[in-house]
């Protein structure tokens, strides 16, 4: 058998806690061979990310704490764990012979560099050519990325692209010196289904071009399902199994991963029934009736001469919603999903339509009227939870001030009552009463999210929106939510807006699906109905892009 | 950007001319006027000439007229260059401040050159080696520098230059160099004088400086484009110096527009104490005998470099930043 290119052995790395070291990855060791697709697959903290870092000596403060790291090629073996971080032989072999993507491009790109400036700085660092040349040979890698008219775009901003762009620039980045192996960090999870379907397709046949070994970092078992040679799947720093795609998906040996496979396939999009938790209710009343809502972005600039920019955001969107049920509403980025529930709750000022709500004691209130939540109190009744459990959480605070915090604000209760219902509420998310008084930092993603839950629970609510509240947690915490949300709606009544862009896990949710594209709700329907027989094509592509769960029927990747 | 400069420079005619108004309005606000302190001073003299020829004064300079009137003969007067006479220096106010203001700029420039070249080198290193011997020494240094008075360190150098060399060192040049044409011995007097003002001035604006680079400079080091530079194969000197230390400087960048004004402003007791002729000391003794041209001028003149200095930050901010030289072309 042809010799790996990556070989790792019994692989440890630690951390120094004060004194002394923990070591976060235990013994991992597992080869890499030219051309195949490694994916590494685990929740976060799992170590994955870590593993990664370690094998380009780039995981300060962590170290290497046992292992050996080899790395073949046509002239010899480098033992990497014998070098030094910052060696010069360690930084010849960076962006080199091993290049890296990252998840978040938008932060992983300098701010104030250009696009341009950052491929041809690895270039040089690695080549010795003139600027000129080096300009020429980043244009080309643009131009392998697909990236259109990379003449211009290489004199761009980062901010100046979009997700999808910036993720090809950043690949382009990371194979600019055409390295030997392409490690990518959850390259994917910032990105909506559409985009991440291109991205994928784009580093298959990369990988073809360059004849590249690519370790695939990921939560997603789609995506592993999708586009694994191998899969190696971590829990707890160690790693549990490590095999041939087909066999791990078939065959899993560890408990872990049959627990991995089942979380993903409760959100395959090719199931039958509508919802996956409770039924949805036998005679429906309209909660929410949304007519004709629209909304246009204006930005005016200029002192002397005033130029008024617009964007139509929402395009005479309607919808009605009803009691008990669950509605998904998906689309790509800039689709106005986030746009429409925020008009909804009254955080942006709608231009024309109306939403009328039916509040509990029977009466109607339009919500785009100004100042209507709060007004007649419907602030109480309607809540969101936010995408993202870190910055939606007040550092600050700790969490029985953050639960409480709509119970103080309305002044209704004696202090006494309101650490009670803390408590209580905190217990009914899952967390333990004992953890009222720590900070939102002591948490993981998804007892974060929890905490936001339990602080839309405070004053009763019976509409909860949900703006994309599970897309940043991994697939099994995912799940745990999905069913904590499923089990309030049971004992509170509640009816949800759900805003998503994985179909699969919108389908899993939700009784109905809308599907919004450039502002306007193209469809709306049952979600197995948009999902068996979409009549829109934007809709078809939506659900073509989304990751098959078997390595067999790949739905993004063509198999060879 | 051509015409957001434009734009600024309409804006900032507009802001002068509310300027001149508040300078004038607060400079009237105490009780009496410039004659009144001249008159209190002849009477403790022992001179009573007294009432009458405070009148006079009052008619011949305009002083009895009306608050809006006295203003826009000032404004008029202004606009024509003549910046008015200052009755305590017997001088017109022009003469005054282009006799000092040279000097004022270059002591200030020094100080502020020496400031940043101390600080900034100084904060990176504390970030980038936090909690090492080296970042607690700067911090201690640095908090010292701050907690000092200015003027009492002035006054320690001082003594300790006297008590070791036998010299009293005041003032920005020798006796025999103080008239005279620029010369090379006139350069190398000023130089052996003016290191006291800049290592004062130096020392007690270092720690903020050091301060806000140190804390957003470790902010920006756990940046993932920072990993993303590593992970290019990067030393990491230069890694360092060219992304993270890049985005830490825009804060400060944004504080340039406060240095110019303290070109006349600054370190007022520092210039008294070290007797030196710049503008600072002039215009708290333009204050305190309400000798209201030569204050009007001074603070007016202030107000205008305010508003320069942030235009000049704002422009650093967008050669450094293309996220902000984007929002400004739009």
């Amino acid at each position: 058998m042809e010799q790996p290119v990556l070989h790792v052995s019994d692989l440890s790395v630690g951390f120094s806690v004060r004194s002394h070291v923990t070591d976060v990855v235990h013994g991992v060791s597992f080869d890499l061979h030219k051309g195949e697709t490694l994916c590494v697959v685990g929740e976060s903290g799992s170590g994955k990310s870590v593993t990664a870092r370690a094998l380009m000596r780039i995981c300060r403060p962590g170290r290497i704490t046992g292992g050996q790291i080899l790395l073949n090629g046509p002239e010899g073996t480098v033992d990497i764990t014998a070098l030094d971080d910052n060696d010069e032989a360690m930084r010849a072999i960076r962006g080199d012979r091993i290049g890296m993507v990252f998840q978040e491009p938008m932060s992983s790109l300098s701010p104030v560099h250009t696009i341009g400036a950052q491929i041809t700085e690895t270039i040089l660092l690695h080549r010795n050519m003139t600027d000129a040349a080096a300009r020429a040979e980043a244009i080309e890698s643009l131009r392998r990325v697909q990236i259109p008219d990379p003449e211009t775009a290489i004199d761009k901003y980062s901010f100046e692209f979009s997700g999808g762009m910036r993720q090809r620039a950043m690949i382009a980045m990371a194979l600019a010196c055409q390295p030997e192996i392409l490690i990518a960090d959850e390259p994917t999870t910032a990105l909506d289904v559409t985009t991440q379907a291109e991205i994928l397709r784009l580093l298959k046949r990369l990988q073809a071009e360059l004849g590249m070994a690519v370790i695939f970092i990921t939560h997603d078992m789609g995506v592993v399902a999708e586009i694994a040679d191998r899969v190696a799947v971590m829990y707890h720093g160690r790693l549990v199994e490590l095999g041939p795609a087909r066999q791990v998906f078939h065959d899993p040996q560890a408990a872990y991963t049959r627990h991995l496979i089942g979380a993903s396939s409760r959100f395959s999009i090719a199931r039958d029934h509508d919802r996956g938790g409770t039924l949805p209710p036998a005679a429906p009343k309209p909660l929410l009736e949304v007519r004709e809502l629209d909304l246009t972005f204006r930005k005016t600039t200029g002192f002397i001469r005033r130029r008024t920019k617009e964007f139509h955001a929402l395009k005479q969107v309607s919808f009605t919603l009803h009691e008990g049920e669950n509605l998904g509403i998906v689309g790509e980025s800039g689709s106005g999903k986030t746009t429409l529930v925020r008009a909804l709750v009254g955080l942006l000022n709608a231009d024309a339509g109306s939403a009328m709500y039916r509040s509990k004691d029977g009466r109607s209130f339009d919500l785009l009227e100004p100042g209507a939540l709060r007004g007649a109190g419907l602030n109480r009744e309607i809540r969101m939870v936010f995408q993202d459990p870190f910055s939606s959480l007040n550092p600050r605070m700790t969490v029985e001030q953050i639960i409480a915090e709509p119970l103080i604000l309305e002044g209704r209760l004696p202090r006494r009552e309101i650490r009670d219902k803390a408590a209580y509420l905190l217990n009914r998310v899952g967390l333990p009463q004992a953890m009222l008084t720590r900070y939102p930092h002591a948490f993981s993603g998804g007892q974060r999210q929890r905490i936001s839950i339990a602080r839309s629970l405070a004053v009763d609510p019976r509409l909860i929106i949900a703006d994309e509240a599970t897309s940043a947690l991994d697939g099994s915490i995912r799940s745990q939510i999905l069913d904590l949300l499923f089990d309030l709606q049971t004992e509170l009544g509640l009816s949800y807006i759900f805003v998503g862009h994985d179909l699969g896990v919108v389908r899993y949710f939700c009784d109905r699906i809308a599907v919004m594209h450039k502002g306007e709700l193209v469809e709306i329907d049952r979600a197995a109905r948009i999902c068996q027989q979409p009549t829109r094509d934007y809709t078809r592509n939506l659900i073509a892009a989304v990751p098959g769960t078997d390595p067999d029927h790949r739905r993004l990747i063509a198999a060879e | 950007m051509l015409q957001f400069i434009a734009n600024r420079i309409l804006t900032m005619i507009g802001m002068t001319l509310m300027l001149s108004f508040v300078c004038f309005f607060i400079i009237q606000l105490p009780p009496g006027d410039v004659i009144s302190a001249y008159a209190a001073e002849l009477a403790a003299a022992g001179d009573s000439s007294g009432g009458q020829m405070e009148e006079m004064l009052r008619e011949r300079y305009g002083l009895n007229q009306p608050f809006v009137v006295q203003y826009l003969k000032w404004l008029r007067n202004l606009l024509v260059g003549d910046l008015g006479y200052s009755f305590n220096l017997s001088k017109p106010v022009s003469e005054i401040i282009e006799s000092r203001i040279g000097i004022s700029l270059l002591v200030e420039m020094l100080a502020i050159t020496v400031l940043w070249a101390i600080a900034v080198p100084i904060g990176i290193y504390s970030a980038v080696r936090r909690y090492s011997v080296g970042d607690m020494f700067a911090t201690v240094f640095g908090f010292i520098g701050l907690a000092v008075p200015n003027f009492l360190l002035a006054l320690l150098i001082m003594y300790l230059v006297y008590v070791f060399t036998g010299t009293a060192v005041e003032g920005l040049f020798s006796a025999e160099y103080a008239n005279a044409r620029w010369s090379l011995g006139r350069i190398l007097d000023f130089l052996s004088h003016v290191w006291i003002p800049v290592v004062v001035i130096a020392t007690g604006g270092a720690a903020p400086i050091i301060r806000v680079l140190r804390a957003n400079l470790l902010d920006e080091l756990n940046k993932p484009y920072v990993v993303t530079a590593r992970a290019k194969g990067m030393k990491e000197s230069r890694l360092i110096m060219r992304y993270p230390v890049r985005v830490a400087m825009i804060p400060l960048v944004a504080t340039v527009g406060w240095v110019l004004p303290t070109i006349i402003s600054s370190s007022i007791v520092t210039a008294i104490v070290l007797n030196l002729p710049t503008l600072s000391p002039i215009l708290l003794r333009s204050l305190l005998s309400q000798d209201m041209h030569l204050a009007g001028a001074l603070i007016l003149f202030m107000g205008i470099l305010t508003l320069v200095g942030t235009l000049v930050s704002d422009l650093l901010l967008a050669w450094i930043d293309p996220r902000i030289r984007t929002g400004m072309a739009t």
